[in-house]
This record gives structure tokens, sequence and C-alpha cells, in this order.
């Protein structure tokens, strides 16, 4: 673990991402409480550019509201949907994986085909008829992204389940008579744990983006201010008030970019094997 | 091949038919009368047209025969009714399917051959800085919203510089007709196609780097270096033909994201295709567009699909053999 995080650390690019992820986390999580004002409040005149006005640091959106406070109530959005859909996805995935792999025979042709479809069929579509016909809301929005992101999940559980059940501690415990369930739970799940954990600091990633999409779309939560949303809103007003879209975008665009820099920094430090591979 | 192929298909339409129940199961899962959900905003207040449709669709029967109704009517091309536009859903999809295949396929192939040739650039320059400036634009490509550098091209290219059309498909009213009207379309091509194939760019990049590496470190291109022949025709008749296949493989996989990601640059670009159909219909809530699009788009997915696994079986012969 200890060597883990010296292989991790010696990435700059993941202590790079570390340090960006970090300041949002900061200000998702303490932002709130400095500037409690509803991000929806009107709060000066409509199209102020930043830096014209005191106290609207970003400047005001096409009715008046402040894009600091937008910025600020959005990272806590966009982290929460992001974090809170790769954990349902991973709820999903990882049983159908580890079921289809440990059983194999007809449980895994059928969990695979399963999976298969799911992967096929174009997943951001899906996503925008599943919230469409559910009316969005943030349970919604969160459950959809799951729904369209657990497949490779499942590809990926069962393929290292299946390296791993052949393997001797396995056998051990299949004859000392514990059950399938407490193998699975105990002797395979976590030693298949560090790829797990490297997709999903990914996904986290995908699913920002996921919901920055949908919420620009007009598909987000009506009740909670997201990124996604200033860019759509901003969207028509374009060429008068550029910077309404440029600014939010910029977060999404930092937020991710850390994100996928410390996904690669975590496969680096925890499959040493792999990257020297493909080095 | 034709056993492959016919194998292929034969998935393909079975997908198809999942998805026609998928879609049947959604519209009586949503809230509220399917009648309701069937004519969108546009019926929601005559109770005498929501029960023609309810006798039409045999909503008063069991679940197995309506759904062996709508099977059946999708499979004759009958998507449903757009009420809100008063036209045939399939009559819709037909008129815009032209636009974004077009976009979907010029963004397919610009993002493959650029994404290999800088993939190919970055392996040969492992470690120096031509590698590292690859690498990076291919990173912040990879993270970057799709929606937003489509914003962010037309304000800087359209709206700024003035060099390229920012919306539409050709220039309205300019009546341009042969060559001149290829070349209006070409020039409003340029920009939503770069944009959505910005993406996959970064992605076929960094998997072809991470492929050329691999194959590199293979005995056969040990052996070929110590035939002395020059690392130029190794690197591209030894490493890059084998390196390949994957790269194929990913380019199948990800044909599902390009469309999907049609519906955002059309939405941007004011594209006339199917994408753009589907962001007018989530506004009026038109439920059967909304499905048509899922289900054709769905369709362009298999589509691509099949044309990448042909594309490999010519390429990498060892398949045809175990066939």
């Amino acid at each position: 673990m200890i060597k883990a995080w010296k292989r991790f650390a010696q990435n700059h690019g993941a202590v790079i991402g570390l340090i960006i992820l970090l300041l949002v986390v900061l200000v998702a999580v303490l932002g709130p409480m400095f500037f409690p004002q509803s991000p929806w409040r009107m709060v000066n005149r409509p199209f102020l550019p930043p830096f014209a006005v005191d106290g609207v640091p970003l400047g005001t959106d096409a009715v008046g509201r402040d894009v600091l406070i937008g910025l600020i109530h959005g990272a806590r959005v966009s982290l929460m949907v992001g974090l809170v859909s790769t954990v349902v996805a991973l709820l999903i995935g990882v049983p159908i994986g580890a079921l289809a792999g440990f059983f194999g025979g007809w449980v895994d042709d059928a969990l695979m085909r399963f999976t298969e479809f799911f992967q096929t069929i174009p997943s951001f579509a899906l996503a925008i008829v599943l919230l469409a016909i559910f009316q969005p809301s943030l349970f919604y929005i969160i459950l959809t992204i799951a729904i369209v992101s657990w497949p490779p999940v499942a590809r990926l559980v069962r393929g290292e389940v299946l390296s791993l059940r052949t393997r001797e501690y396995v056998e051990a415990a299949i004859l000392s008579g514990q059950t399938n369930l407490q193998i699975i739970l105990r002797q395979v799940l976590p030693n298949a744990l560090p790829p797990i954990i490297v997709l999903a600091s990914l996904m986290v990633a995908t699913a920002i983006l996921l919901e920055s999409s949908l919420s620009f779309l007009g598909l987000g939560d009506p009740n909670v201010m997201s990124w996604g949303y200033m860019i759509g809103a901003a969207r028509t007003v374009l060429r008068t008030a550029w910077w309404l879209s440029f600014i939010p975008g910029i977060a999404i665009l930092l937020t991710v970019l850390a994100l996928n820099l410390i996904g690669e920094g975590l496969n680096d430090a925890l499959n040493p094997r792999l990257t020297r591979r493909s080095e | 091949m034709i056993r492959f192929i016919l194998a292929r298909l034969v998935k393909a339409v079975v997908i198809l038919l999942a998805i026609l129940v998928l879609n049947f199961t959604l519209i009586h899962m949503a809230p509220g009368d399917p009648a309701a959900v069937m004519a969108g905003e546009a019926g929601a207040t005559d109770e005498q047209f929501l029960e023609d449709l309810r006798r039409r669709f045999g909503l008063d029967q069991p679940f197995l025969v309506q759904l062996w109704i709508y099977v059946k009517g999708a499979i004759q091309l009958d998507l449903g009714y757009s009420y809100r536009r008063g036209m045939p859903v399939a009559e819709l999809l037909w008129d815009r399917l032209p636009a974004t295949l077009l976009l979907t396929g010029t963004a397919f192939f610009i993002s493959i051959i650029l994404g290999v040739i800088a993939g190919v650039a970055a392996a040969a320059r492992q470690g120096r800085w031509g590698d590292t400036i690859i690498s990076t634009l291919a990173l912040l490509f990879y993270a970057t919203p799709l929606f937003w550098i489509a914003l962010m091209s037309v304000l800087l290219f359209s709206v700024v510089l003035g060099w390229l059309p920012g919306f539409g498909y050709e220039t309205v009213g300019a009546n341009y007709t042969g060559i001149e009207r290829v070349i209006d379309i070409g020039r409003h091509l340029i920009l939503p196609a770069t944009t959505l194939g910005l993406f996959f760019t970064a992605v076929y990049m960094r998997m072809t780097r991470a492929s050329m590496l691999e194959v590199s470190r293979l005995d056969f291109v040990k052996t070929a270096r110590a035939k002395g022949l020059k690392p130029r025709v190794i690197q591209r008749r030894h490493i890059l033909r084998n390196a390949l296949l994957p790269v194929i493989t990913l380019a199948g996989l990800q044909a599902g994201q390009i469309v999907g990601g049609a519906v955002l640059t059309e939405t941007v670009f004011a594209w006339p295709g199917i994408g753009r159909l589907m962001f007018e219909a989530i506004n009026q809530r038109d439920y059967n567009v909304l499905l048509g699009v899922f289900f054709v788009s769905a369709a362009m997915v298999l589509l691509f699909n099949l044309i990448t696994d042909i594309i490999y079986v010519l390429v990498d012969p060892r398949i045809r053999i175990t066939q």
C-alpha cells in the first residue's frame, strides 16, 4: 500500500489531478456554507461581465443570477452525481460480473448477453429517453447514469473472477467448506479490487460529463443549479455573453481532467505489472 | 465470410427486437396513461382522441397482445405518429437521417485517421517532447465536454474569425446547385464533424499509441530489426499492421457514442439530423419521436458494428481460417 502511494506520488500528472480535485471538493463542501444564498436569486443587473462590478466577481447571467454562486453550488451537484451514480453502477455491475465469472455455463451466457445488449445500444440516447419519460430529478438522473454505465464494470469483474477462481487459495476455500457467497465476497472480490478502483475513478469522470450533457439538453433536475444547466441556459446568448458558457465549461474540464489524471496515476500505482508492459 | 456476416445480421435483428420490447415497456412504465404518453402533449386534453388511441393500440387488451401489436407495427416500419408535428415518425426520421449519417460518418473517419496518425507519431517519439505534446492534447480533448467544445468553436471560428458558418446545413436562400451546393454543405460540415470527432480522435490516439508500443516489443519486430530493415519500414509494415487490430475493435465499440454525441453536436450547430430532432422532441415531450430516434440510432450503431466487423475480417486473415 505504501509502495503504491509512493508510485502514485511520483506521477506528476496524478498529483496535479489530486490537488485540483481536492480544491473542487473543498469548494463543493465548504462553498455553500460561505455562500448560503440560493443560486437562483437575482442579485444584480443581467449580463454583467466578470470583474466589472464589486460583489459579483464572475458577473451575472441573463436574468441577473450570480455566476460564482452558481459555480459553487454546481460543484456540489457534479461531484455528488458523479460519485453516487458510480457507486450505484458498481452495485449493479459487480454482482452481475462476479456471478457470471464464478458460475460460468448458462449463467455466464445469459448475464453476458444481457450486458452486451446494454453495451451495444447507444447509451446517451437511452439516457435521454429514460429521463424524458421519468421526469428529471436528481434521483432519476443518478439512476439513469448508473443504468447506462454499469456494463464495463460487469465485464471487468467477470474477467478478474474468471482468472482468480482457479487459484489455489480459492480451491482451498472450497475444500474448507465455505459457501459460494463467502468465497466470492471474502476470497475473490477483494483480490479483484485494484482494477475496479481504477475503473471507478474514470467512471466518476464520465458520469460528470454525462450529467453535464443531460443538463445542457434541459434534462437536469429543475431545482438544482448545475454546470451543464448554466451552459445550456447561456447557449442562446453566446454571441453577446460568451463568458457565461465559457466559465462553467472550464470548471467541468478541470474536474474531469483531474479525475482522469488520478485514474491514470492509480492505474500505474496499483497495476505496476500492466504499466511496465504498456509503456 | 458470408456465414459470419449472416450470424452478425441475425444477432443485430435480435437486438433490434429487444429494443422494441424495451421501448414498449418504457411507454408502460411511464407515469400516467400509456395513451397520453403516446399522444405527448398534443392530445393530453382530448378524451375522445385518447379513446381512439386506446382502441387502435389495443390498450384495453392484455400486455402481451399490446406488445405484439406494437412490434408488428414497428416491423412494417410504423414507428407511431407524432401528434405534435402531424407526421408519421418514420417519415420524420427518414427526412432527417441523411444529415446525421453524413455528420457521424465524416466524424468517424476523421477521428480514426487523425487518431491513428497521431498515435503512430506519439509512439515513434515515446518519452520525448513530441509525444508529450500529443499525449497532453489527447488528455485535454478526452476531458472536454463535447457540447462545450462545439460552442467554443462556434464562438472562435464563426463569431470572432468569421471563417466558417456556425449553424445549419447549407446557406438558406442561396439556392446553390451542383458542385456549389456540395462545397456549401461541406463548409457547414467542417465545424460539427471536427468537434464531434475530437473526443474520439483522442480515444483512438491513446489506443494506437499503447498498441504500437506493445507490439514493438514482440519477437518478430526484433527479427525485423536484426535483418537490418529500416525503422520506418518496420513501423509501417510490421508494427502498425498488427497494432491496428485492437483499434478497429474499439472503433466498433465507440460507434454508439458517436451516434449519441450527434444529439449534442446537432443541437449546438442546428444541424437538421435525427439528433436535433431528438432535442426538439425532449422539449415537446414527443415520446413517439424520442423512442423512434432511439430505435434508429441503435440500428445505426449495429450498422457501424457490422462494417467494423467486416473490416476486421478483411484485415486479419487469421480470423478467416478459424471461421
